[in-house]
């Protein structure tokens, strides 16, 4: 086991480091020079080769390489071209509404999605089953924008029960959950028809091994056999296939916070795209590939947590 | 007072809108103590009869009919669901053919045994937990105690056999039903589990409902049989009467294409199984190599290892030593066969031999060639006179290619033969194989495992080789079907003067094919020699007990037990700075060597 | 190798067949892929023919017309520049399918070839290419596309870059997981003992074998790209205006939501119709293929 944790850990730094290095480079190569956007076409050549050697784009590249790891290790990001505050503290401010919103969601996504799955393997092809599939089918083929502006249009514009505009700042703990509850549930309910799907085929799998019959033989009831002996082996690909989509749940949490107008790093990389704030946009493809190499590792250790097989290695 | 008692059992499924019956009208009974074998080929539905009994088949897709009586219970069949899961487990146990994945790979061992005791004896954990290490101790699983609390993936295919029985004995069944136990095991595992089974009956004087397609293992366990063909019942009886006086014509084929151990004593010639014809065993013409051929291949000193990678920089931290220092050599229109257990190393010996895994040292000619210095230009021109038949016949047939294009696809890559020619050499060679010329349009899923495995030996013939590489080639057949696949290679090293390297476990099928036999154990070979000499008069201890485990289709052996032993062979991974002894082979007979031990 | 003049003999006809006919067996085991094609081949059918039957000039302005609801002269109503909604929305099919069916084809080739390569040759080349495959996984496909599109400029071409860039990781897995599981079968190793070259066993046996679930899987990551497309207009980095695109409907829909609903909601259910349809074909297809791969039968 803790061979298999090192070595998931060095296949995450690994990961990192090369996700850090394109992160670099695609900025570096991004067409106009980030001292005349900041400065402008009219700013004289002495004030751009000051702000040149200010930002370090002075340095040669690869100066400029082991800089920017050095200071993505130490926290410290660069300054954003527009606000002038440090990248870090911009994406930290807006970061905790982002993981509550992903984070609730997910949790939702995995309460409804594994019974349902669970539920339609077991009725297979029959009338559940088809509701199930439909459904699922349904949730993941609508785009996260459009799923969000039919919430909006039902439950904040014509039925008034949640806020059209989340600012997701709200003083009590009621106030925050109204403010989050429709956007959780955009994201939470197409989290869960994504894992509905992933639970249903994994459990169709794992109830025609040959372990479930010897367990049959053995005179357990189908509850028992279903929840006991089924669904920890089922839960095996789940858990693979939750790290593996956080790139959607990511994507589809930009799309919402938009719609809901709600703070978050969605918000933050759109202002950042619209206003070419290199630093910034540089900081936020740091802080996604972070969230998700930590969250693939952590669902790699969950995995060997479940598999037995992987303990012994 | 039967225990089970079946009557007029019939097993329909529904497919594509339509039953089909699987069974028909089945009747047995089964006594306290009583062991009664149901015996057939594959799609016998002597499986599918088990499972009916249990009341494990899906519902909805299969319908039952007749009556199954177990003592105490009336008919099982008329039981509600819920009183049939009281029965189930605790009157009722059940093992199954396929330990590996037959328990659940995320629950320990132990827990698998203690669900059942709580399930049906009502214990509390500490009790369950008490019994379940008694039964571990009762099932001979070393180091019980420990073994409770690992998981099965830890556990080698015979020790989940034993856990498996422990579950199935927990609730001392009246009625314990073992379906092929032991026919994804090695001979002397299987000798082992036989065993237990038996002393496990002696003790508590249960029924065992025992399934089998191996006349041998009937012969082993069996008071009375149950003949099985297509869903009928064709033959029962005592099992001595059986072996001694079969009535029906399914019956004596069974017995006469089994393969027996010492049918051959005294012969040094391979010898085609009876034909089921009737002809007569002796008017078989014998399999002569010609004594002044060349060796076609010389192999001497071949070592094959692998490393196993572990820990955080993937540093070798084992090696299997699969091929230790192996020598030997064949002539042509000659067989030599490679037995031993799984993990033995024969198979990686074949493909060794031709360098599919390439082998760590060692010389192989071949044919005058150094195959060795070979490039993997000049590889490619090896490998069509040395060929190569697998075991599973299906797997080796890319199911998207029809067998038409399976046989002429290496003709063409070859360059052997071009346009119209290619057709009528795929023609002459499934001729040669006896399948007719339209088959070629076939896929291989159209056609029966016998065929199949025609089917790909005719794709080795098509290139002209001279030495085929046969790696339990007939192990997944049928043993009518077995009987005639074998026939079929030695016909045809007697009219191409082919030499073989016969891969087996099946030291019954050994007998017939070879003339010389080399046993390997851990990577090494521990015995070659003249086929007759090495099976009739083993010298090495390994030899011996690999023999003595062998089932022979005899009753009257029954009675001789052996000891209740649950010792497995090693394995061949070592310690990465592991250096293997030097090995000596003393020649005990003309031409029969033995390692000294 | 010769190459043969000479007309293949017909069972060398009937293995090509094998392939379209695995996938043909496919869609009958599961007959609502039959439906998700039929519904998917006739928008596909709208967006050729849009020139011809769509009744006004997608971006031919009307002040006089402006967020008209629907009615007989515009079934679907008109937008804040008085332009048709049912001529934008079959406009927008021809963007959004030329998009996706150009993104989804070359990342599925690329993919597909790195990804059996990976799996075939195993190993350090393996480790190496997978590697590279997960750094580029770990950048989430809209933020990955946001950042390429914002770099390169909003055009036809580099949405089909953008996309396919984040598709291609996955077809390499898609691809690489059945190759190993192919490998491992026996007739591999008989095309190896019969001397076949590494090509040849890769192109001529293994590849027939996996491409009908490559294939299917191409359906389901095209509805998913469909998606990504409409996402990225949304957000204002889709092909430029005044050019219809589904997702630049709804983004202009979106900012009359209160009053003229049906701007934001014909779109997205445009949209939703296109990889709905997808997504069923595909669907229905994978789950008659995937049980073939394990048991083979």
């Amino acid at each position: 086991m803790t061979a298999f944790v090192i070595k998931r850990l060095a296949f995450a730094i690994v990961t990192l480091f090369g996700v850090l290095t394109i992160v670099f480079f695609i900025v570096r190569v991004l067409p106009g020079d980030p001292a005349l956007v900041i400065l402008g076409d009219q700013a004289n050549q002495a004030s751009i080769e000051a702000l040149r050697a200010r930002l370090g784009l002075d340095q040669p590249l690869f100066v400029q390489y082991l800089d920017f790891l050095g200071g993505v290790v130490v926290g410290d990001w660069g300054v954003s071209m527009v606000s002038g505050r440090p990248v870090i503290q911009e994406i930290m401010n807006v970061l905790p509404d982002t993981i509550e919103l992903t984070v609730v969601s997910l949790i939702l996504g995995v309460v409804v999605g594994v019974p349902l799955g669970v539920w339609s393997a077991i009725k297979r092809n029959k009338v559940p089953d088809y509701i199930v599939r439909i459904a699922s089918l349904l949730g993941l083929s609508l785009p996260a924008f459009v799923s969000a502006i039919l919430l909006l249009m039902a439950f904040a514009i014509q039925l008034r029960w949640f806020p059209v505009i989340s600012s997701g700042q709200g003083d009590t703990i009621g106030a925050r959950l109204r403010d989050l509850a429709l956007p959780a549930i955009n994201l939470g309910l197409i989290m869960a028809a994504y894992i509905t799907r992933v639970a249903r085929s994994a459990m169709l799998e794992v109830l025609n091994q040959d372990y479930v019959r010897t367990a049959r033989a053995k005179g357990l009831s189908f509850a028992v056999i279903v929840w006991r002996h089924c669904l920890r082996n089922a839960l095996i690909p789940v858990v693979t296939v939750v790290g593996l989509y956080l790139g959607i749940l990511i994507g589809n949490s930009v799309l919402t916070e938009i719609v809901f107008n709600r703070p978050g790093l969605g918000k933050l990389i759109i202002g950042a795209l619209n206003q070419r704030d290199y630093t910034m946009l540089q900081g936020m493809m740091v802080i996604y590939t972070l969230i998700v190499v930590l969250v693939n590792l952590a669902t790699d250790l969950v995995y060997g947590l479940i598999d037995p097989r992987i303990k012994y290695q | 007072m039967s225990v089970l008692s079946v009557e007029g059992l019939t097993v329909s499924f529904r497919s594509e809108g339509a039953w089909a019956s699987v069974v028909r009208d089945l009747s047995f009974e089964i006594g306290g103590g009583e062991t009664v074998a149901v015996v057939g080929e594959s799609g016998s539905g002597k499986s599918v009869t088990a499972l009916s009994i249990m009341r494990l088949l899906q519902e909805g897709v299969s319908k039952i009919e007749g009556k199954v009586m177990l003592e105490g219970r009336g008919d099982l069949l008329a039981l509600p669901d819920e009183t049939m899961r009281d029965v189930r487990g605790a009157e009722i146990g059940m093992i199954f053919q396929e330990p590996m994945t037959s328990l659940n790979p995320v629950m320990t061992a132990g827990f698998q045994v203690v669900e059942a005791l709580r399930r049906h004896r009502g214990m509390d954990r500490a009790a369950a937990r008490a019994e379940a290490l008694r039964l571990f101790d009762l099932v001979r699983i070393p180091d019980a105690k420990r073994r409770l609390d690992q998981h099965p993936h830890t556990f080698s295919g015979g020790m989940r056999q034993r856990v498996m029985i422990a579950m199935a004995m927990a609730c001392r069944p009246k009625l314990l039903i073992a379906d092929e136990p032991t026919t994804a095991l090695d001979v002397t595992i299987q000798a082992q589990i036989l065993e237990l089974i038996r002393e496990l009956q002696a003790d508590t004087g249960m029924a065992v409902m025992f399934i089998t397609h191996d006349m041998g293992v009937v012969a082993e366990i069996a008071d009375r049989v149950v003949v099985m063909l297509r869903g009928d019942k064709v033959e029962d009886g005592p099992a001595a009467e059986i072996f001694a006086a079969p009535r029906v014509a399914y019956t004596r084929m069974l017995l006469s294409a089994v393969p027996k151990l010492g049918s051959l004593d005294g012969s040094a010639t391979p010898r085609r199984f009876p034909d089921l014809k009737g002809d007569p065993d002796s008017a078989d013409p014998a399999n002569e190599p010609d004594l002044r051929a060349d060796e076609i291949l010389a192999v001497d000193g071949l070592v094959t290892r692998f490393d196993i990678r572990g820990g955080v920089f993937g540093r070798p931290v084992g090696r299997v030593h699969a091929v230790e220092n192996v020598s030997f050599s064949v002539r042509a229109g000659e067989t030599l066969a490679l037995v031993g257990e799984s993990g033995c190393g024969k198979s990686t010996t074949g493909r060794s031999i031709l360098r599919l895994i390439e082998p760590r040292a060692g010389a192989i000619r071949f044919d005058g060639r150094d195959v060795m210095a070979a490039t993997p230009t000049e590889m490619r021109d090896v490998r069509r006179q040395m060929q190569m038949i697998f075991q599973d016949p299906y797997g080796s047939l890319n199911p998207r290619k029809t067998v038409g294009s399976a046989i002429g696809e290496p003709l063409r890559v070859h360059g052997v033969a071009h346009g119209e020619e290619v057709e009528a050499k795929v023609v002459a060679m499934l001729d040669r194989v006896g399948l007719p010329p339209e088959h070629a349009l076939r896929f291989p899923h159209e056609f029966s495992g016998g065929q199949r495995q025609r089917v790909c030996i005719a794709r080795s013939l098509a290139l002209d080789p001279k030495l085929i590489v046969a790696d339990e080639s007939v192990s997944a057949l049928d043993a009518s079907v077995k009987a005639q696949v074998v026939n079929l290679m030695l016909d045809l090293q007697k009219d191409l003067g082919l030499a073989y390297i016969f891969i087996s476990h099946d030291i019954a099928v050994v007998e017939r094919i070879s003339h010389r036999v080399a046993v390997m154990l851990l990577g090494e070979i521990v015995e070659i020699g003249p086929r007759d000499a090495v099976l009739a008069n083993p010298r090495h201890p390994y030899t011996q007990k690999l023999i003595s485990a062998v089932p022979v289709p005899d009753p009257a052996r029954k009675g001789t037990r052996r000891p209740l032993l649950a010792d497995e062979i090693a394995s061949a991974v070592r310690p990465v700075d592991w250096t293997p002894p030097e090995r000596r082979m003393v020649e005990v007979g003309p031409d029969h060597f033995v390692m000294e031990s | 190798m010769t190459v043969l003049p000479a007309p293949r003999p017909a069972y060398w006809r009937r293995s090509l067949a094998a392939i379209g006919s695995g996938l043909l067996a496919a869609f009958n085991t599961n007959k609502t892929s039959w439906v998700g094609l039929g519904l998917f081949l006739f928008v596909c059918l709208l967006a050729i023919l849009a020139p011809w039957i769509a009744p006004y000039d997608p971006i031919d302005q009307n002040i006089l017309f402006r967020l008209k609801p629907p009615s007989a002269e515009h079934w679907l109503g008109t937008d804040y520049y008085g332009r048709d909604t049912l001529s934008r929305i079959l406009y927008g099919a021809r963007i959004s399918l030329m998009i996706g069916l150009f993104a989804i084809t070359s990342a599925m080739i690329i993919g597909s070839f790195i990804g059996m390569i990976a799996g075939y040759y195993g190993g350090s080349v393996d480790i190496v290419i997978m590697q590279i495959m997960d750094v580029l996984l770990a950048f989430p496909s809209l933020i990955l596309g946001l950042i390429v599109v914002a770099m390169l400029g909003p055009s036809v071409a580099n949405l089909v870059i953008a996309i396919s860039l984040t598709a291609i990781p996955p077809f390499a897995r898609i691809a690489r997981a059945p190759t190993i599981a192919v490998k491992e079968r026996e007739f591999v190793e008989a095309g190896r003992a019969l001397g076949y070259s590494n090509p040849r066993i890769l192109f001529g046996h293994i590849l027939p074998n996996i491409l009908p679930e490559i294939l299917v899987m191409g359906s389901l990551w095209l509805a998913t790209a469909i998606r990504v497309e409409a996402s990225l207009a949304f957000i204002g980095l889709g092909v430029s205006p005044p050019t219809a695109t589904w997702g630049g409907m709804i983004r202009e829909g979106f900012e009359n939501i209160l009053d003229s609903f049906w701007l934001a909601l014909f779109p997205s259910l445009a949209i939703l119709i296109v990889v709905f349809s997808l997504n069923l074909l595909g669907d229905g297809l994978r789950d008659a293929i995937d049980p073939r791969l394990k048991g083979e039968e």
